[in-house]
């Protein structure tokens, strides 16, 4: 599903679902993955929980996340990941959800705050259907737990470093050395996330092995400084990532 | 790991490793003689354990049942949750942690863990919902005073389970060096069974204390639900027994206008917070605000095992009004010279709407004392 690929998230419905499907068919990117807004979401650094407050605040649904993937499906042919929170899909319930993923275009979902120990019946359910999962593996990891979500997981999600999602200066020691044990242990493709947000950052994380790096919050931020022009600024930043 | 279909840990990847460690270290340490020892040390001396049970003789006469309630009021701090921050705290410390994290709704908690780490010598930071911190000035004063660092937290509605975001998003970064102390009987395993066990002493001693007193078990035992901690404290020893056990949720002002913090009563089954319980969420599960004139009841949710026991049918849970608790609070102080905190006075309110327990004898949990809740019955009184 990925190789040295360039990964862009954006949060559905921020600023509106037509502007989120604009920014997503516009981003230079190999793979996109979509967030769907919570209200308590507790994996998030301050930039990500502002764009899913105001989404909220400003009326989203989350059958707009569907809305866009069937718009999205319709023009492009670049896979898509749905990430969410667990509740809004216990909420509806998980075959229900699953299935409405599946038939809007979505090719994976991820979910943040369910470990795999608890995605027992998810994965069934997702198996059925036809979608494929993503698991978060963090830098503590065990080799053991590792090895469970490599084997569940299209791709390991590896997050960066200790903490939340958000741009950061410098890609933590920690994800390197987290990068190296994971290529060892999983025979899954490796994608790094969490405060991936310059050039440098890119080429740093292919160089040391990833087959994917994912931006998120250096986007968010974009479409907050520049609002309905953010669609420009989206397409030069994701060519300048990828370059 | 889980009470029936709820409990569980639903949390990001990153905090799996530290709630490992913090259910190793507990298991080790809940039956280490040493611990239990410190303890119980500091439960009697620092904190004023045990806690009478107290036969309320003009309440029970204005109510024609038989009233004790179990002085959680007079403990240190003014409330119960220093019997759960001296634990975990004494637990932090066996763990080598040098830090501790805390949320807080109306700072009641929050007191009390600043002062268990003021004592300790551990370093400690309190997250607070920026309203929550406007509305609660004085326990902030008090917090800082004791030697804690309290954050006001500006995202999402900016009351407690904000304050629980905030709380998780630190730990998951700083869990090396950090125990985060969490309140109630919420969160991700082990967090509910170490927080219900060491509470579970209010009612292990309210057991002891009844049979001294009437040489037989009471009809009722009666206790305020937000997250649910001083709740299960008192229910869990009595599980097994022929009883009745009725948890009181807050029901703001009233539930059919929305303005509440029934999660039991009128809540779905859902995920936040690391536990699978019940939540006051719409209908794409975002969850929503709540209200109660009770900042310690004002959570959309519940612990997990409250989930389990009203599915079970064990206990009975039940809500008053704002109102309706009001009611109680200045009828116990005007009846017994005794100001509930607002949270206990949920508790206090529903007898009176119980024909049943008329003749019975009751035990209330009077969970905490009402000095910090003075200025919010000032304005409800105008």
């Amino acid at each position: 599903m990925i190789s040295k690929s360039l990964i862009v998230f954006f949060p559905a419905g921020y600023p509106s679902k037509e502007k989120t499907l604009d920014f997503m068919l516009s981003a230079n990117a190999d793979m996109i993955e979509l967030g769907i807004p919570f209200s308590d979401p507790v994996a998030d650094g301050a930039t990500i929980q502002k764009a899913y407050y105001e989404a909220l605040s400003s009326g989203f649904k989350v059958k707009d996340v569907f809305w866009i993937a069937r718009e999205f499906r319709k023009r492009d042919s670049r896979k898509l990941v749905l990430m969410s929170y667990f509740n809004p899909i216990h909420s509806a319930g998980m075959r229900e959800f699953v299935e409405k993923a599946y038939e809007s275009g979505f090719d994976a979902i991820l979910v943040v705050d369910l470990p795999f120990d608890e995605a027992k019946e998810f994965v069934g359910i997702c198996r059925d259907v036809g979608i494929k999962n993503v698991f978060l593996a963090a830098p503590n990891t065990s080799e053991e737990r590792l090895a469970k979500i490599d084997e569940l997981s299209e791709f390991v999600y590896l997050v960066s470093t200790y903490g939340v999602t958000g741009a950061r200066e410098k890609i933590s020691k920690l994800a390197f050395e987290a990068l190296k044990r994971a290529k060892r242990t999983c025979r899954k493709p490796i994608a790094v996330g969490f405060g991936v947000s310059k050039r440098e950052h890119v080429v740093e994380l292919f160089n040391a092995g990833a087959d994917g790096v994912v931006v998120g919050s250096a986007l968010v931020e974009l479409i907050k400084k520049f609002g309905e022009r953010a669609k420009e600024e989206i397409a030069k930043f994701t060519s300048e990532l990828k370059a | 790991m889980r009470f029936g279909e709820f409990g569980g840990r639903f949390v990001p990847e990153v905090l799996i490793p530290p709630l490992e460690e913090l259910e190793k270290a507990y298991a080790k340490l809940k039956d280490d003689e040493e611990f239990k020892r410190e303890l119980d040390y500091y439960l009697r001396n620092y904190a004023g354990r045990p806690t009478p049970l107290y036969f309320a003789r003009n309440l029970s006469k204005e109510l024609g049942m038989r009233v004790y309630l179990k002085r959680e009021d007079l403990l240190h701090g003014g409330a119960h949750k220093i019997n759960n921050t001296l634990a975990q705290a004494l637990l932090a410390k066996f763990m080598g942690k040098t830090r501790v994290i805390a949320e807080t709704g109306a700072g009641q908690h929050g007191v009390a863990t600043a002062m268990a780490c003021a004592l300790l010598g551990i370093s400690c930071r309190i997250y607070m919902g920026a309203l929550d911190y406007e509305r609660q000035k004085m326990n902030v004063f008090r917090m800082k005073i004791l030697g804690a660092e309290v954050v006001a937290v500006e995202s999402g509605s900016k009351t407690l389970k904000d304050a629980i975001n905030e709380a998780l998003r630190d730990w998951a970064e700083s869990f090396e060096t950090t125990h985060y102390l969490i309140g109630s009987v919420v969160g991700p395993h082990p967090f509910p069974t170490i927080v219900r066990d060491f509470q579970a002493v209010i009612g292990k001693e309210a057991r002891k204390q009844i049979l001294e007193i009437e040489g037989s078990l009471p009809d009722a035992i009666v206790a305020c639900v937000g997250g649910g901690s001083n709740a299960i404290g008192i229910f869990y020893p009595f599980l097994n027994d022929d009883l009745r056990l009725i948890g009181v949720e807050a029901g703001g002002l009233g539930i059919e206008t929305g303005k509440h913090s029934a999660s039991l009563y009128a809540g779905r089954k859902g995920v936040l917070h690391g536990m699978r319980s019940y939540f006051l969420q719409d209908e794409d599960g975002m969850i929503l605000d709540t209200h109660s004139i009770s900042a310690g009841l004002d959570y959309p949710g519940v612990g997990p095992e409250h989930a389990f026991l009203k599915d079970s049918g064990r206990v009975e849970y039940t809500f008053v009004t704002d109102r309706e608790a009001l009611n109680a609070f200045l009828k116990l102080s005007k009846l017994e010279g005794i100001i509930p905190a607002l949270e206990s006075a949920h508790a206090l309110a529903y007898l009176e709407k119980d024909e049943e327990l008329k003749g019975s004898t009751v035990i209330v949990n009077l969970s905490g004392r009402g000095d910090k809740d003075l200025g919010i019955v000032m304005e409800a009184m105008k």
